[in-house]
This record gives C-alpha cells, sequence and structure tokens, in this order.
C-alpha cells in the first residue's frame, strides 16, 4: 500500500460518510458544517489527482465564500427544524431510496463494464505538469479568454440580481 | 500502483446519487439548494479524474467555470429564498406551491 492509496481511502470515505450525514441530519446548521467537510476532503483527493489550483480554489471558493454564505442565510431566517430522517412519509422515502440506488448500481455497472482503466493509464509527470497554476493561467487567458470574461459578466449580473431580488420593496 | 481510474468515478456516481436523494427527499429549501452543489461538486470531481488522468488541462479549466457559475446560483438562489421567506415565513418546499395551479 502507497501513501496514495492510503490517502486516497482516508479522503474517500470522509467524503461518502460526510454526504450521507449531511442529507440525514434535521437540522440545516449540522448539514451545512458536514457539506464543508465534504468539500475539504474533496480538495484533498483534488491533490492527490495534481489538481493544486483547483483544490485551493475549492477550499477558498466552496468551503470558504459559497457555504459561509449558506450559514448566513441559515442564521438569518431561522428555519424550523425538519423532523427525522425516516419519520415523516417514511414510505416515499425507502422507494425514492430504492429508485436511486437502482441507479446507482446501474451506473456502477456501466463504469466496470466499460473498464476505462484499460484504455486510460495515468502518466504522472504529464499529470503534474496539467495541474500546475502557470499551465491553467496561460490556457485560460489564451485559449479561454472569452469564457473567462463571461464568467466575469455572470458574477456582476449575478451580483445585481442577488441585490434586487433581496432588497424590501421594488420601488 | 497507482488508483484506478474506476475508484474515482464510482465515488462520484455514489456522491451524485446521495444529493439526487436529498433534493427528493428534504423539505427544507435551503437543504435542497445545498444538495444540488453537491451533485455540481460530483460532476467536478469527474471531471478532474478525466483531466489528470488524461493529462489534458480542459477539464480543470472547467471545474473553475463550474465553480464561478455555482457562486452566481448561489447568490441568486439565496436572494429567491430570502424574498419567499419574507413573503411567506417558510422555507418548506411543500407550502410553497404558488407556481402550482
Amino acid at each position: 500500500m502507497t501513501l496514495e492509496i492510503v490517502l486516497f481511502i482516508v479522503f474517500a470515505s470522509i467524503c461518502a460518510v460526510s454526504a450521507v450525514l449531511m442529507i440525514t441530519r434535521p437540522n440545516p446548521v449540522i448539514s451545512a458544517l458536514f457539506l464543508v467537510l465534504n468539500f475539504c476532503s474533496l480538495a484533498g483527493l483534488y491533490l492527490i489527482l495534481n489538481a493544486q489550483f483547483i483544490a485551493v480554489a475549492q477550499v477558498i471558493v466552496y468551503a470558504g465564500a459559497i457555504m459561509v454564505f449558506f450559514l448566513f442565510v441559515i442564521m438569518l431566517l431561522n428555519p424550523e427544524t425538519e423532523k427525522r430522517f425516516f419519520e415523516q412519509k417514511a414510505k416515499l422515502r425507502i422507494f425514492i431510496i430504492a429508485i436511486v440506488s437502482l441507479i446507482l448500481v446501474q451506473i456502477v455497472y456501466m463504469i466496470f463494464i466499460s473498464n476505462p482503466s484499460e484504455v486510460i493509464t495515468k502518466e504522472v509527470a504529464r499529470s503534474v505538469e496539467t495541474g500546475t497554476v502557470e499551465n491553467i493561467g496561460r490556457e485560460m487567458f489564451t485559449n479561454y479568454v472569452l469564457p473567462f470574461e463571461a464568467a466575469g459578466y455572470l458574477l456582476l449580473a449575478a451580483t445585481i440580481g442577488a441585490l434586487v431580488l433581496a432588497k424590501k420593496k421594488f420601488e | 500502483m497507482q488508483i484506478p481510474i474506476e475508484y474515482y468515478l464510482v465515488l462520484s456516481a455514489f456522491m451524485f446519487t446521495v444529493g439526487i436523494v436529498g433534493v427528493l427527499t428534504r423539505r427544507n429549501a435551503i437543504v435542497v439548494f445545498m444538495c444540488i452543489e453537491l451533485m455540481l461538486n460530483s460532476a467536478n470531481l469527474t471531471l478532474i479524474t478525466y483531466s489528470s488522468y488524461l493529462g489534458d488541462v480542459a477539464g480543470q479549466l472547467f471545474v473553475f467555470f463550474v465553480m464561478s457559475v455555482a457562486a452566481a446560483e448561489a447568490a441568486v438562489g439565496l436572494a429567491i429564498i430570502i424574498a419567499i421567506y419574507r413573503n411567506k415565513l417558510t422555507v418548506n418546499i411543500d407550502e410553497i406551491n404558488i407556481l402550482k395551479w
């Protein structure tokens, strides 16, 4: 067992367990904190995959900015705690879980039957080269400069839209 | 020995289905929103996995743009939730049925 595999098992299990805990906790604040844990372990997985820039952006943007925003709104609205996961509409929930786990089994079956690891093998040197900030920045400001500008306009529009929607009155 | 690509894909599929279950079963609009973020992140994990295994930078750039779109979506969505809460004093999506005919 190399260190890479040990780290993958640790981060992947944290990721899976925190996702399940997030959707089963009745209190939304605890759900949000489990989602932060999930995002942080995903950043660890990105580091194993040699995507340094995206790992840092994941922690700063997702676990930092977006989740703080969610927590602010939860504290602001103070929504009532839901009942425990299986107490209300238990039959419907079990039905939903059965259908969705059937879909999961299908996806996993398709992944293993197509056997991608036979055709795709990781070249470590090239993979490390790909994820550096230098490489991503060069691509972003040459080939992908138009989507980059569009993302800037999208964020501006979203800021103005959020201000207008959350204002007290439309006047 | 390196990690087979299937492990990452299965983890991503699992996270996506957990997100679907959350969207379909939870009744709190904010938690439904967080489940959508979870599904976006599972798709990001797949993109990063292929980008790393194929040595192609396009996947990581795509994840960057998905992140910016997710931030914009979270801002607008939470503003809508605040506006609804101001009118109806609830965020339970069973009681928010003004679009239902």
